[in-house]
């Protein structure tokens, strides 16, 4: 009982930072059509940044998000402005490329910079040590985690279904030549939404540091997990990528804590078997 | 005697909307059909459930008796049931020599074999240029698809459909995208066809259609409201009222 | 009028022909210059050669079918590994022998990815590939009796080629044996882009539509791609662990996988030359860099694919190549 619950508080956790890094991954690629395998990157360098900010600097962890969130945000607009325009609409194959050179190059330039260690972020006092909810304890961390994917949920959904940003967004991603011919300027709603993207992957990545650690390699550890969470879960489609996450999460947990001398087998043999069973999405459009 | 072809009662929903009500029709050996009807008549429904893209909610697509109704659209092709589309969908980097070839090989089961060429066997080559010849595409055999016109292009897509050498073919189209001028380049490769062939052409260029059929098939909200001779169906009551309105009209007066 | 064809069709041929005399010529050329320059660099070079069957195996699905994959080193693994656990398990020593058994294993593989990897398409197949190549990888990992684990498969000693040519410690044999392999695989792949068979799975990669309404199997096809794909990769992998005698498990890993894909696109997609070229060059400017700076290869790696999709999507032969049919329509 006390591990069925272990797991599942960690299921929850891990879904849920997942939920916050890829969910932006999922509304680009169903607004864009790009397959970016560089946004796990835009989430490591998040990391490294709060780090920085954190440790190196000593600044406080709520300011030590924000700068994370900004700094990844100012690092990557040139890159869509310069890089990623180039390739919408691209084959896949190039779209491949481009982004998977993307990432390699900030892997080495992260390698080269902060060198190939892990790299922590300090928790607050407030987020150290167990929360008792009752009947259990929990870590502090990993309530807070879960906390902040059902906000970063509810914004997105205020967002997209209440706003005029979201009207426009909605209006793009169904039909986007339709959208710019009734004046919706669309190269700003794709440029906003990148970097809506790019900043709430950074702000996963910092939030989930205690269980997704910052490292060089993160980028590519996790790249299929993010891509993973999309295909399953449909493209831009917010209660797809829920589901996709939590399932994800709670098959990885379980995986690492009954069969770990199996390392990461069941996992992957789980995406398989899921995207086998709806190669197009639990929520896909039929295209 | 049974049918070459035959459709029968087909019918397909989409949500709550009849697309296709209720469709029976026969062909035979040689018979040339026009299938008309206004936008919205439910054509493309209808090509799409006779070439195995869509599953009907009822009825049967019959080749020569056998029920091909459950048949992918790779099987049907096989049974001699053979489409070309409404919009060119060809090999741009290929030349119309290859495309016409490996048709050929493609019939006679060739097209999986790991060695050789196709420009090694004297047989399926001058099959090949003979169906080029044909369609007066014999000069354009080398140069890639993508660098000839849309004209050409359209043609190409009945040689490859003469290639497979069906016993039925279904035109979805064949002059759209031509200009006007030119349309008499389909209209002769159409002349061409095989005697025994049994073609059912979807068109909307009337002058074409109506020097084409041996026999017109209206299409409207999903249901077919004539099935006869051209000459009547310009003087028909409710294919005036469907569709032709303007056109029969026209030549009645 | 038939008359007319069989003559414009035969000079058409033999120019094909021709020209792969050439290109036999021209590799036979540079293995010869490879071991007479640097006799020093034959591993290297040695390596190459087992990378370039990779590479033109993943060319046959990604450049003539159209299928992109992250997960192609699955193939080449399997080869190695099935080549090393018979050679250091079962005594299977013979080089040849176990170059068919790595053959087999990797059209395994192909046989098992294809399937599992067509059955998506776009991002799904993506993911479908990173999935199989992180799984194959586990599993050797976790199969550690037979693989050695991550220390790598050792104790793979292969007997003289033909009981005759010993390997020897230069690795003069071993370089000589690749080239033959090389060419062997060159000419038999040279056959079967040329084949019925191959225009089908380029019509494929062109409009998978038009190929099955001409009454083809698209999927059949693709997997029967993947399984000879499989055969080229498997004898790939084997002479890698033949010439090396040992197997690690960086030979089952994505960044792997990623690097085949980075050489043949660096060298030109769809088309063997390509690969050849492609494999070369990457292999070279990662043996500078990582001489100079071995932390700027990945930087360097990434830097280079990004510039090869702005400037030359063709890679080095297609920009090459459209260049000389330029200058050639010029001429005329």
């Amino acid at each position: 009982m006390q591990t069925f619950f272990s797991i599942g508080v960690d299921a929850l956790a891990y879904g849920m930072i997942l939920f916050v890094i890829s969910i932006g991954l999922s509304v680009t690629m169903g607004l864009m059509r790009v397959i970016n395998l560089a946004h796990g990157a835009f989430a490591m360098i998040g990391g490294y940044i709060a780090s920085y900010a954190a440790r190196d600097l000593g600044l406080g962890y709520g300011l030590a998000i924000v700068i994370a969130v900004l700094g990844t945000i100012i690092i990557a607009v040139p890159l869509e402005r310069f890089l990623y325009r180039r390739i919408y609409g691209a084959p896949e194959l190039t779209q491949v490329l481009m982004t998977i050179g993307i990432t390699f190059c900030v892997i080495g330039l992260a390698n080269y910079v902060f060198g190939p260690t892990l790299k922590t972020i300090p928790l607050p006092a407030g987020l150290q040590g167990p929360v008792d909810i009752g009947f259990r304890t929990i870590a502090a961390h990993k309530l807070f985690a879960i906390g902040c994917g059902v906000v970063v949920a509810l914004g997105l959904w205020y967002l997209i279904e209440r706003t005029s940003f979201g009207v426009k967004l909605r209006a793009s991603v169904d039909n986007t030549a339709m959208a710019a011919a009734l004046g919706v300027r669309t190269k700003i709603v794709y440029a906003a939404s990148f970097a809506l993207a790019v900043g709430l992957a950074a702000f996963g990545g910092v939030i989930g540091a205690e269980l997704l650690p910052v490292e060089p390699y993160y980028a590519l550890r996790y790249m299929v997990t993010f891509l993973v969470v999309v295909s399953v879960g449909g493209a831009g489609s917010i209660p797809g990528a829920l589901i996709a996450c939590l399932l994800l999460g709670a098959i990885d947990t379980t995986g690492r804590y009954l069969v770990p001398e199996y390392g990461e087998f069941f996992f992957y043999l789980a995406v398989i078997a899921i995207v086998w069973v709806f190669p197009r999405g639990l929520m896909g459009r039929a295209k | 005697m049974t049918a070459l072809f035959e459709v029968d009662h087909l019918q397909k929903a989409f949500g709550g909307l009849n697309v296709t009500r209720d469709v029976s029709l026969a062909l035979g050996k040689g018979d040339r059909v026009a299938l008309i009807g206004p936008n919205g008549a439910g054509k493309t429904t209808f090509v799409n459930l006779v070439t195995g893209h869509l599953r009907p909610d009822f009825g049967q697509v019959l080749m020569g008796g056998e029920d091909i109704s459950r048949f992918n659209p790779m099987r049907r092709v096989r049974a001699g049931l053979v489409r070309s589309f409404q919009v060119t969908r060809l090999f741009g980097e290929m030349t119309p020599e290859e495309h016409v070839a490996l048709a050929i090989l493609q019939r006679q089961g060739k097209s999986g074999r790991m060695a050789g060429s196709s420009q090694a066997m004297p047989d399926v080559m001058r099959e090949t240029y003979e169906i080029l010849e044909t369609l007066n595409l014999t000069a354009l055999g080398r140069v890639p698809v993508s660098e000839i016109a849309y004209g050409q292009q359209r043609l190409l897509e009945i040689a490859l459909a003469l290639a497979l050498r069906p016993k039925v073919l279904l035109l979805d189209e064949p002059a759209a995208g031509v200009p006007h001028s030119d349309t008499f380049l389909i209209e002769n490769a159409l002349a061409q066809l095989p005697a025994d062939l049994a073609v059912l052409m979807i068109e909307h260029d009337m002058d074409l259609v109506f020097r084409f059929a041996k026999r017109v098939i209206v299409l409207a909200a999903g249901e077919i409201i004539f099935d006869g001779l051209p000459v009547d169906a310009t003087n028909d009551l409710r294919v005036r009222e469907a569709y032709l309105g303007g056109y029969a009209n026209g030549s009645a007066a | 009028m038939s008359a007319g064809v069989s003559v414009t069709a035969i000079p058409a041929q033999t120019r094909g022909w021709q020209r792969d005399l050439i290109g036999i010529s021209v590799i036979l050329i540079a293995a010869l210059a490879g071991y007479f320059l640097f006799p020093n660099n034959l591993a290297l070079l040695t390596r190459m050669i087992a990378i370039m069957l990779l590479v033109l195996s993943l060319d046959l699905v990604t450049g003539y079918c159209g299928v992109a994959t992250l997960g192609h080193a699955a193939l080449f693994g399997s080869g190695a590994y099935a080549a090393g656990i018979a050679a250091a398990h079962f005594g299977i020593t013979e080089p040849i022998t176990m170059i068919a058994i790595g053959a087999i294993g990797g059209a395994l593989a192909g046989l098992i990815s294809g399937v599992v990897i067509l059955r998506g398409h776009g991002l799904a197949q993506l993911v479908l590939s990173i999935a199989i190549i992180h799984l194959f990888h586990e599993a050797a990992n976790k199969a550690s009796e037979y693989t050695g684990g991550s220390d790598g498969l050792s104790g793979i000693s292969p007997d003289p080629i033909l009981g005759v040519f010993e390997f020897d410690l230069w690795g003069r044999t071993a370089y000589v044996f690749g080239i033959v392999l090389l060419l062997l695989v060159f000419i038999l792949l040279r056959i079967l882009v040329r084949s019925p068979f191959g225009m089908l799975c380029r019509g494929i990669r062109q409009d998978p539509v038009r190929v099955s309404a001409m009454g083809a199997s698209v999927k059949l096809t693709l997997i029967k791609m993947y399984a000879i794909s499989g055969l080229v990769a498997g004898v790939g992998g084997a002479f890698n662990a033949v010439s090396t005698q040992v197997v690690g498990l960086d030979s089952l890993s994505f960044t792997n996988s990623a690097e085949a894909l980075v050489m043949l696109v660096l060298g030109g997609v769809g088309s063997l030359y390509g690969a050849l070229i492609g494999t070369i060059a990457f292999i070279w400017i990662e043996d500078l860099v990582s001489a100079a700076n071995p932390f700027h290869w990945l930087t360097i790696v990434g830097a280079l694919l990004i510039a090869v999709v702005l400037f030359a999507p063709k890679g080095l032969y297609g920009t090459a190549a459209t260049f000389v049919e330029r200058y050639r329509r010029g001429a005329k």
